[in-house]
């Protein structure tokens, strides 16, 4: 049932036009509740991938927010994506990360659900419920909005958000080369086994504005570029491929969107990389001239870390991941991530990466260890009274984005703020809490929707 | 456990392996990291799944897969030294300032030795740890699991050839693994 929400008082704390933003949106736990009904019921979220439901009866748990859901493949091959608790007396009826199964039981009175959320079967159903309890009433709370976008799966709590397509807009140039094969094939991706899942005491905001484009925290990350990982043995990353780039922000303020891409030159010709290995160099070289084949101008655009409006960030290069950013309280954050390869990949490729992977990513990467203890520290130092009296500081490039950003022929979607010599900005994440403010105002979807009524159509 | 038809070998080389352990455990607690390193053979394997909750009856699903799967950790010791190289940088935030840790090492039994018990080059052993880490003010983790290790004599001592380390978590509850199991 959607309920319409009054605007929220606390909506006001986030200053885009002075590029501030009050600390008591990551600490304070009446916001954090707000949040929850505002945000996480609104909007949509990325629940799994498909092939981590490759067959009829396959299921992984997932979440919304706070909540768990059943993300399933019905025997007719349908995907849903379920409140994992029963309609009955609440209890959670699949305690499995994973698996296969023909129905859900429920361990508490025994209600079990085929795996298209349907209620086939009730304990006592004639002594105790006379025939009487109508059953197609009583099936799984299924998301009403769900979509299978190259893969990944999205869903929606509310039935008025709009189409997925048109809530990235614009930015769906972006998405798709995470999705996309690295040769460009529509969709060309999979998830390796095993997803990564641990506790990290922030708020959740944290590692989505880091995630939405922060180039400004080479600090951070000096251990690692010291030691270096990178998939030929130097610094995070393999970025010989950037030699010559420009380095964009761009972000989607009516939407909250925002990720870092390097635009290649106009003449820019593929660049051997990786080359420790023959067949590794071999794949990504050949790959990276079939993309350029396929998509010409855009694959001038390498793609970089990148936040979907709440709290799904990803990196589409190396190591491509996506990360969920599922709130726990104002003060913790459940951090799942995910890993893809290329589906027609060579073994030794897939292996390179998941190596890679490993190493850099998460509790147990050189690089991102020392992210999480950015989070923990700002988030803690943040909780103090004095402290909620400061407002963070997001005003690094104010007032240097354009619209209509071009290059060599080659129209840049969203806004655009060209950071190639000053190499760092804040424009997105100013997008992103103003997109937060508009999420905490909003009495519902038609008040979202802006780009509806200023002309920018699902377009941009 | 080995059939032990040399009970006192058995029971020598228990104590030996034992030692080893203690003094390994030791060199980490005390932050001796390039000695540490220096007690692993050139091709060690070093692997800690990651543990889902799976059906009665497909436990063999409960662990993500050596050499196929993303792990905590998967890897040999080039990554290894990279690991304690960062934190010797002295700039590896998550480290610095350094963690007080204590590993406790117990429950250790010998499930082979080859040739022999009197005569072993080779140990394959079992045993479960518990590792308290406390760092700057209260952060604090405890972590528990088992450990099944494969040691290797080379240079008249022992060396890790192998470490599996079996965590008694799903979701990790610390933020970051930036210490040795």
């Amino acid at each position: 049932m959607a309920i319409t929400f009054q605007p929220s008082a606390y909506s006001g704390l986030v200053d885009h036009d002075n590029g501030m933003v009050s600390r008591e949106i990551f600490v304070n736990s009446d916001i954090y509740a707000e949040e929850q009904e505002r945000i996480f019921t609104r909007a949509w979220l990325f629940v799994g991938h498909e092939s981590q439901i490759a067959k009829p009866g396959d299921f992984f748990v997932s979440s919304m927010g706070e909540e768990s859901v059943i993300l399933c493949r019905d025997r007719q091959g349908e995907i849903h994506v379920f409140l994992n608790s029963c309609m009955h007396r609440g209890m959670k009826v699949c305690r499995y990360d994973e698996g296969n199964t023909p129905i859900f039981t429920c361990p508490y009175h025994g209600w079990s659900f085929a795996t298209d959320g349907a209620l086939v079967g009730v304990p006592f159903y004639k002594d105790a419920y006379h025939e009487e309890l109508d059953k197609s009433q009583w099936g799984l709370i299924r998301v009403p909005r769900m979509t299978n976008y190259k893969g990944g799966i999205w869903a929606t709590w509310d039935e008025n958000a709009p189409d997925f397509l048109e809530y990235i807009g614009g930015f769906r140039t972006y998405l798709d080369i995470l999705f996309d094969g690295w040769d460009g094939a529509e969709g060309g991706t999979e998830v390796i086994g095993g997803i990564e899942k641990w506790l990290v005491p922030s708020n959740w905001k944290f590692p989505a504005e880091n995630f939405i484009g922060d180039r400004y925290h080479n600090i951070s990350h000096r251990s690692v570029d010291l030691v270096g990982i990178g998939p030929s043995g130097q610094g995070r990353r393999d970025t010989r491929e950037r030699d010559g780039a420009r380095a964009l922000d761009i972000s989607f303020p009516e939407r909250g969107h925002g990720t870092i891409v390097f635009l290649r030159p106009a003449d820019a010709q593929p660049v051997p990389s990786y080359q420790n290995d023959p067949v590794i160099a071999d794949y990504f070289y050949q790959s990276e001239i079939a993309r350029k084949e396929r998509q010409g101008q855009l694959w001038r655009i390498m793609g970089g870390p990148g936040t979907i409006f709440p709290n799904m960030s990803y990196l589409p290069r190396q190591p491509r991941s996506i990360a969920v950013w599922h709130p726990r309280g104002p003060d913790q954050t459940e951090v799942w991530r995910w890993f893809l390869v290329d589906k027609s990949a060579p073994p030794e490729v897939k292996e390179f990466l998941r190596q890679y992977y490993i190493r850099y990513s998460g509790p147990s990467g050189l690089t991102e260890q020392d992210d999480m203890e950015n989070w923990n520290y700002a988030h803690a130092a943040s909780r103090g009274a004095m402290a909620r009296r400061h407002h963070y500081n997001y005003q690094m490039g104010m007032g240097y984005a354009v619209t209509d950003f071009e290059d060599g022929g080659l129209s840049i979607p969203g806004t655009v703020l060209d950071v190639t010599k000053a190499r760092a900005g804040e424009q997105n994440q100013r997008g992103f809490y103003s997109r937060w403010a508009d999420f905490m105002a909003a009495r519902d979807w038609d008040e979202l929707a802006g780009w509806r009524n200023n002309g920018n159509g699902s377009a941009c | 456990m080995v059939v032990a038809n040399d009970p006192l070998a058995m029971l020598l080389l228990k104590q030996d392996v034992e030692t080893f352990l203690y003094h390994e455990a030791n060199l980490l607690d005390d932050r001796r990291y390039e000695e540490w390193l220096a007690l692993l053979t050139d091709d060690v394997r070093y692997w800690v799944p990651m543990r889902r909750n799976v059906k009665f009856g497909e436990l063999e699903r409960e662990f993500t897969r050596e050499g196929q799967d993303i792990n905590w950790f998967d890897e040999g010791k080039d990554t290894l030294t990279r690991r304690v190289n960062q934190i010797l940088t002295g700039v590896h935030w998550a480290e610095e300032p350094l963690s007080r840790i204590s590993h406790l090492v117990t429950n250790v039994e010998i499930v082979d030795a080859t040739p022999s018990a009197s005569n072993a080059e080779g140990v394959a052993l079992r045993c479960r740890f518990i590792i308290y880490r406390n760092r700057v003010a209260t952060e604090t983790d405890i972590l528990v699991g088992r450990r099944e290790d494969t040691l290797r004599r080379e240079d008249g001592g022992w060396r890790i050839a192998q470490r599996q380390v079996f965590l008694d978590q799903n979701v990790l509850l610390a933020k970051n693994l930036t210490f040795f199991f």
